[in-house]
């Protein structure tokens, strides 16, 4: 571990306490982070442009309050175990899908991915088991009144943390080559031996898995599931992903980070300056981004500061 | 379900009101395609503003009924503004992603299509709005077939301008630059042909196309500023089912995806109506995928 | 290598700075001689008609009483303001905006937003920082059977809205176990909740469910439900679905010409059927909390009259009961704080718990769940261009049209 890594570390153990106000809001940062990091697996270190990750997000978050609703357990048992059975499940479909989608490529994976996020919403929406439009209430956090932020807090904190060191241990490993070179060139990794089939679906395994886990998280402290608004939000979460990992730069370990970070903050700015506009400033601010910052933050930083920022590791081309 | 299914057995008469409705709004499916494939086909950019194009159409025509004039002017003065817009799009964004990956131009038109849903809202509030054009209904066996007549003339203008843009693309010199630009930019480019304006061009004709669609939508269903995204990934199904570059398929598809998708909501229940749509484009996505995977193809 | 801590200096001041640039402005829910009541509504998003609806509604009332002096607690002129953050029209950011309310900009007397979705997404962030929240539009009675003890709703709840449409449908045919009923109910919490409201009522009654479909919130053609029900032929067609859905139902019930002898909708006024569509929506029925043309009365409005023409003159046009119900929401916060005497949130909800009055929206007082026991639905007729009251009798000022007559007879 390197000397930034204590900070921040310490920064993140402290924040809760820095700033008591803000809590469900740094928690929440944490949920960002995670979605972008999830998201980069395919869209930035594999080339696979996924919009239809939501999906692995919205089966955890049902999965988790269905658990926490019908096993009968107190509250951290169920939420615990909810949380762990949302990212099975999540992964269980990421095996299913993974193999039926993954064979299509650019616009065509992009679209069925989209697609495949919509109508997963449609048919939790007519689901009465899982409350169809209604949507789900998940139970009251049965502690003091501060103990639910600090609770939740760390518990995604200690997630994404997984999540950032499984990421980064496998970025350096064979696997993160592989996935690379798919993204490079997948008909000559292919010709190379790479078992491309088998590497896309597992990379989509795990992100299902991170971002299953963090789902049934994410309900409860949002409290309420909508299947369109909360659960499968391709519009609001499913969007804001892929544009976090954007903005800080795609194919980074550090990238989506940073993202989520300032696009986190971005947005809690929006919506207190610009009551009612706040959506109008997030459509021009995707185009901008795109525009003008197509390799995110930390890729202009690269470009710029190439000494102090370039990366360890080769510089990955542009995607294309 | 199986009751439903059994209404239709009992009185087949209801499947045709299906039938006659679902092709009646494939008719705007398949506007809306036209432009999709254009965009697609010269342009390589999916352009998933399209919707929003439709629902600007839309509230042109609105305009133009406010300023008391006859609703079926709002079809070409809602064309022409959004000929307009089109190129104003090109000239501030799209220009600068035409020539870079996909997924960046998917994202560009991401961000314009929330923009424009946006800014309609603000502007014009989030109100269903509809236009009643005051033409009436014909109505056969005895009333269990109903066409309202506006939704005829949108399906005979949408052949017709099918027709129209065949015609241009095959014969007019714009629509030979047109063609000779997707076949080959760079050797188009050596001939002589300015690409960005062919492609500013094909642009703007995709959202005119829209523009017309989205003032049909008005008068026969209604609007309001969300309504973009059905249409955008509607006609992105269209396109795909048809193959790029197959007008005749575009029309076909259009259409048979407005019954399917009415039966769906007939037989299952609306709430899977939306539903039944994405899968079945998933399934023909794999289906194709399936087929050429074979020949160590994909679709890309 | 070497670089790394010279990068990371750099992410972490980056960081740093991102941070201190999020507003830190506290203000205080009460603050000098101004109490600042919260409210995250839509502005934007699917509710968003609804959404202005219900912020003029609150803008009013506060007006409305800061002419009128303001509340006096204590002996203490406090004048009334409110903070407005916008929702979206999606339950995530509500229940996240209601956590800033009452955290960063330490609001303690909560407004509720529009509709039951967001209501259900607010209530538990209310409930578990005790704040109290007077909500005027989420009307789900989903919302009243999970124990919460800080939400207050001054208006009546899903079942009600068309219990007295089902009533008459069995008072109209002789054997009201013939009648066959259908329906059509967008996805949403609200109109589920009347989907489920009026099947019991209707099987309570013996009457026949024949079609329940649920329409997508984003489906903009309902013509297979209604091919369906040209084939079934019901005798009672129900169609919820906010503004929206009432539009879209009247148009292409017309289109269509699909002839149902009883039609009942809500949302009917804000979606402003018979400006948009004229002779079409006749002999529709339409559930309402509120009407100008009811006579209850309280001093700072006047009569219900008194209020419709007051916000016409603000906002130029009629007040759907969206915006009466709002207002009302704030008169109770009046009515509570002076009663209460104190601006502590439990006080607060403690004297909201007793609430006994009259306002120009009707009778408000709360049962243990916190739902308005004191006001009935009222039900319109669209006849000759008019909303006219055919239920309950006591308020009725026209007869029931009935049947519809077919459309080639209209």
């Amino acid at each position: 571990m390197k000397i930034y890594h204590y900070i921040i570390l310490l920064l993140a153990l402290a924040a809760p306490f820095l700033l008591p106000d803000y809590r469900t809001q740094l928690a929440f940062l944490w949920v960002m982070i995670i979605l972008a990091l999830s998201w980069d697996i395919l869209g930035g270190q594999m080339g696979y442009n996924s919009f239809g990750n939501i999906i692995f997000f919205g089966i955890g978050m049902y999965t988790c309050a269905v658990f926490q609703r019908d096993a009968g357990l107190s509250y951290y048992p169920a939420l615990l175990l909810g949380m762990g059975l949302g990212g099975i499940v999540a992964m269980l479909s990421a095996v299913i899908l993974g193999n039926a989608l993954l064979g299509m490529r650019g616009h065509y994976f992009s679209i069925g991915t989209l697609g495949l996020s919509i109508a997963a919403g449609e048919l939790a929406g007519g689901w009465d088991f899982i409350g169809a439009g209604s949507g789900m209430t998940t139970p009251m956090f049965p502690g003091a009144l501060g103990d639910r932020d600090i609770f939740f807090y760390f518990l995604f904190f200690a997630w994404t943390l997984v999540t950032f060191i499984t990421l980064r241990w496998l970025y350096r490993s064979r696997f993160g080559l592989a996935i690379n070179a798919i993204r490079d060139n997948e008909d000559k990794a292919e010709a190379m031996g790479i078992y491309t089939t088998r590497y896309k679906v597992v990379a989509w395994i795990i992100s299902a898995l991170f971002l299953g886990v963090i789902g049934g998280g994410a309900g409860n402290i949002i409290g309420f599931i909508d299947p369109k608004e909360v659960a499968f939000s391709g519009s609001t979460f499913g969007v804001w992903m892929i544009l976090m990992a954007i903005t800080g730069g795609k194919g980074t370990l550090w990238g989506p980070v940073i993202g989520a970070t300032v696009f986190h903050i971005t947005q809690e700015l929006f919506w207190t300056l610009l009551l009612g506009w706040q959506r109008v400033a997030l459509g021009l601010l995707i185009v901008l981004i795109v525009l003008f910052f197509p390799e995110g933050i930390l890729g202009w930083l690269r470009q710029r500061y190439p000494q102090r920022f370039a990366a360890n590791s080769i510089k990955p081309d542009q995607a294309s | 379900m199986f009751d439903n299914f059994m209404i239709l057995f009992d009185a087949p008469v209801f499947s045709i009101d299906l039938l006659v409705n679902g092709m009646l709004i494939g008719a705007i499916f398949v506007l809306a395609a036209y432009g999709m494939a254009l965009v697609w086909g010269v342009m390589n950019i999916i352009n998933v503003a399209q919707g929003e194009f439709v629902m600007l159409g839309g509230y042109v025509t609105l305009v133009v009924v406010k300023l008391g004039l006859n609703p079926l002017f709002g079809i070409p003065i809602s064309a022409l503004v959004l000929y307009a817009i089109g190129w104003l799009m090109y000239r501030s964004v799209i220009y600068r992603v035409v020539d870079r990956d996909v997924f960046t131009s998917l994202l560009a038109t991401f961000g314009i299509s929330i923009l424009l849903a946006q800014l309609t809202n603000q502007v014009f509030g989030a109100n269903v709005q509809t236009i009643d054009t005051g033409l009436g209904t014909w109505y056969f066996m005895n009333g269990d077939v109903t066409v309202a007549i506006i939704k005829v003339i949108a399906f005979v203008l949408a052949v017709f301008l099918g027709l129209v843009l065949w015609l241009f693309l095959k014969k007019s010199r714009t629509g030979q630059a047109i063609r000779a630009t997707s076949q080959n930019p760079r050797a188009a480019r050596i001939l002589g042909i300015d690409t960005h304006r062919i492609y500013a061009t094909t642009y703007s004709v995709s959202a005119a196309l829209c523009g017309a669609a989205g003032s049909l939508v008005v008068m026969a269903w209604a609007v309001h500023p969300y309504i973009g995204l059905p249409y955008t990934v509607r006609s992105f199904m269209v396109v795909i089912i048809a193959g790029l570059g197959n007008l005749p398929g575009v029309i076909m598809a259009g259409l048979g995806l407005g019954v399917a998708e009415n039966f769906a909501g007939f037989i299952l229940g609306t709430e899977f109506q939306i539903a039944f749509v994405f899968l079945l484009m998933i399934a023909v996505l794999v289906w194709r995928n399936f087929a050429l995977r074979r020949q160590r193809k994909y679709l890309k | 290598m070497k670089n790394n801590k010279r990068k990371f200096t750099t992410y972490f001041y980056s960081l740093l700075a991102a941070f201190s640039l999020l507003p830190l402005s506290v203000q205080a829910s009460v603050e000098g001689n101004t109490i600042t009541l919260g409210a995250a509504v839509s502005l934007t998003g699917k509710y968003s008609t609804n959404g202005k609806h219900t912020k003029n509604g609150y803008d009013l009332g506060v007006k409305v009483i800061n002419e009128h002096g303001g509340v006096v607690v204590n002996g203490k002129k406090y004048k009334i303001a409110i903070k407005y953050y916008d929702d979206e029209s999606t339950p995530a950011r509500g229940a996240q905006l209601a956590e800033r309310l009452i955290n960063q900009d330490n609001i303690k007397f909560l407004l509720g937003p529009y509709g039951s979705g967001l209501t259900k997404a607010m209530a538990p962030v209310t409930e578990k920082y005790k704040v109290p929240m007077v909500e005027a539009n989420g009307a789900s009675l989903s919302l009243f059977n999970k124990g919460y003890k800080y939400l207050f709703a001054i208006l009546s709840t899903t079942e009600q809205y068309l219990q007295p449409a089902v009533a008459l449908a069995a008072e109209m045919a002789k054997d009201p176990k013939k009648v066959r009923v259908a329906g059509a109910f967008e996805n949403d919490p609200f109109s589920q909740d009347i989907s489920t409201g009026v099947f019991a009522d209707a099987k309570k009654r013996g009457m026949k469910k024949i079609i329940d479909d649920k329409l997508p919130p984003d489906l903009n053609d309902m013509s297979a439900t209604l091919t369906k029900v040209k084939a079934l032929k019901p005798d009672l067609l129900v169609v919820s679905g906010h503004a929206k859905g009432a539009a879209l139902a009247i148009r292409q019930i017309s289109d269509m010409k699909v002839n149902v002898p009883m039609l009942a909708l809500t949302h009917c006024d804000s979606a402003d059927i018979i400006g948009k569509f004229g002779k079409a929506a006749e002999y529709a029925l339409c559930a309402a909390q509120w009407d100008r043309d009811l006579s209850y009365k309280d001093k700072y409005f006047g009569s219900a009259e008194n209020f419709a023409q007051r916000f016409e003159k603000t906002y130029g046009y009629a007040p759907p009961y969206q915006a009466a119900e709002s207002a009302a929401a704030v008169l109770v916060y009046k009515d509570a704080f002076e009663r209460a005497g104190k601006l502590d949130p439990t006080s607060v909800r403690n004297a909201i718990a007793k609430t006994h009055m009259q306002t120009f929206y009707g009778n408000i007082k709360f049962d243990k769940t916190g739902k308005n026991i004191a006001k009935p639905m009222v039900l319109f007729q669209v006849q000759d261009g008019k909303y006219k009251v055919v239920a309950p009798t006591r308020w009725a000022n026209a007869k029931l049209r009935w049947p519809t007559p077919p459309w080639s007879k209209r």
